[in-house]
């Protein structure tokens, strides 16, 4: 097959994910005891769009994320992508979805005592067959070219020299964005980033969000990014949903989300929504370094 | 001469090849057994959600690894395999695979699920998982629990030949039943002589493999 017959079918597979939604949630619902998390959301998106998902602490916005990955198990509704039901996968066929939708977490989740490459690789786990995925297994021999992959990622963001350091010497910032990397090596559709931003300070905050946005706009992928502050997803998203107590309660463009609108979504304004985000930032941040050496 | 170090010692190289054999014993024992509880020690760990089945399974099976004395593992597999060393192996392998793998699941609870949630969500499998979001994490302890291991089990594998399991142990049965007072004493020394060698030398790598690791 060609580049262009490649191309015109990827072009294809695109119209065709547009046309039946990337991601459809109906009705999703997470319960834990009596706490509602999630509460029948609806929604659809189409594919290449930047949806920023924002709210108070405990919205709901981090179980909404865990469950379209379903690392966390709806209660009820459904999650939908390309028309497939993907809520009810097991086995193969949920670690193949897990695949096509890459999380980022907050806190980065790498392997610490790993080097950065390997961690980038980790990427590469769900797509191993046969006696290759034993060669994985037992000695983390990956193909050259899922190595040059992994490379090529690190060098987009700048990190290819610190790709034999392990994942624990790097900065926060540093972190998220293997972390980013490993999820571009999964090959996804679909990005979903809880609170990518949340335990990085302002300048590194910006590098990652960039990072982010550049996936979505040169990889063409469905990014869904949970974030704390108005600004930033105004800044960055297509499109802003806002939860409430696991409800979608605002569902529009960065525009249309005016401080009035804020004030009769949350009943604060917007300065408060700010200082409470900023003040989970700082919660979030770990101890000065100065403070570690005392 | 009848006093002299020579004769006390007539039997120095045969004893000296007993004692090899006794420490190759502890050795492969080790190996074995602590290959066994890495296996069990992820399904055995509280943490990783191994299943209603797989994980009071797993942890069953240490339990009754290591509750059962080494010595009764020996008669078993002598009467088993026959008198010698394999007997005396295997005994020792079980109860270092009950009791490193207790001290291997402990380690993976103690490790933090980050990672873990980590290469689950990349789609990884439960095995993937284990080996490379868990895994590098606790080999230092792990390694280092195995080491602490080999010089126990050179102690027990210098016991266990009493049972006819092999080893310097076997000669020191039959030197005892025979009240042979001069080489009794003499095989006594130079048990003690390695046991603290080894002791020595494992305790040096152990602080080695935690030091290089950090
Ligand atoms: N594993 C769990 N067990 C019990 N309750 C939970 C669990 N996970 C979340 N919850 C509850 O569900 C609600 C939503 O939590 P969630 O973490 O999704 O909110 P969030 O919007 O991500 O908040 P934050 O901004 O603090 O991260 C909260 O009330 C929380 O206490
Ligand atoms: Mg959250």
């Amino acid at each position: 097959m060609g580049l262009r017959q490649v191309a015109a079918l990827e072009q294809d597979v695109a119209a065709w994910m547009g046309a039946r939604g990337m991601l459809e949630l109906r009705g999703l619902t997470r319960r834990f005891g009596a706490t509602v998390a999630v509460d029948h959301v609806d929604l659809d998106v189409p594919a290449g769009q930047m949806v920023g998902i924002i709210g108070r602490s405990g919205a709901g916005k981090s179980t909404l994320l865990r469950m379209i990955n379903r690392l966390e198990t709806p209660s009820s509704g459904q999650i939908l992508s390309g028309g497939r039901d993907v809520t009810a996968l097991e086995g193969r066929g949920l670690r193949e979805w897990r695949r096509d939708c890459a999380m980022v977490f907050q806190q980065f989740n790498l392997v610490q005592r790993l080097d950065v490459l390997t961690n980038v690789l980790i990427g590469r786990l769900a797509w191993q067959r046969g006696w290759r995925s034993l060669m994985v297994l037992v000695g983390a021999r990956f193909t050259a070219e899922e190595r040059a992959m992994a490379l090529a990622a690190l060098d987009r963001f700048g990190l290819a020299e610190t790709a034999l350091q392990r994942a624990e010497t790097l900065s926060g910032g540093q972190q998220q964005r293997v972390a980013l990397c490993r999820a571009l090596l999964q090959q996804p559709r679909l990005v979903l980033a809880d609170e990518p931003i949340a335990s990085l300070d302002p300048r590194n905050a910006q590098l990652v969000m960039d990072a982010l946005r550049d996936v979505n706009r040169r990889d063409g992928l469905t990014v869904l990014v949970n974030l704390h502050h108005l600004d930033t997803a105004r800044q960055y998203c297509d499109r802003i949903v806002a939860m409430q107590a696991g409800k979608v309660v605002f569902d529009g463009t960065p525009a249309a989300l005016t401080p009035e609108r804020v004030r009769a979504v949350y009943g604060i304004t917007e300065q408060e929504f700010a200082a409470e985000a900023e003040a989970r930032r700082r919660a979030a941040e770990p101890a000065p370094a100065t403070l570690a050496v005392a | 001469m009848e006093g002299s170090l020579a004769f006390w010692m007539y039997r120095l190289d045969s004893w000296a090849w007993l004692l090899f054999e006794t420490a190759n014993m502890a050795a492969l024992a080790t190996l074995a057994g602590a290959g066994a509880a890495l296996l069990l020690a992820f399904p055995a760990a509280r943490n990783l959600g191994a299943g209603r089945v797989l994980n009071p399974l797993a942890r069953r099976l240490l339990e009754a690894m290591r509750t059962v004395p080494e010595i009764v593992f020996a008669l078993i597999f002598v009467w088993a395999f026959g008198v010698g060393p394999l007997a005396g192996i295997l005994a020792i392998a079980v109860h270092t695979a009950g009791a490193c793998g207790k001290l291997f699941a402990e380690s993976i609870e103690n490790t933090g699920l980050g990672a873990w949630a980590g290469v689950r969500s990349a789609g990884g499998s439960w095995t993937q998982a284990c080996r490379f979001a868990i895994l590098p994490q606790v080999a230092p302890s792990l390694l280092s629990y195995a080491l602490l291991r080999f010089e126990i089990n050179l102690r027990s594998a210098s016991v266990i030949g009493f049972v006819g399991a092999g080893g310097i142990g076997e000669e020191l049965y039959k030197v005892i039943a025979f009240n042979y007072y001069e080489e009794i004493s003499a095989i006594l020394l130079l048990v003690i002589l390695a046991v603290f060698a080894i002791d020595l030398l494992s305790e040096r790598l152990r602080h080695r493999v935690i030091g290089g690791m950090q």
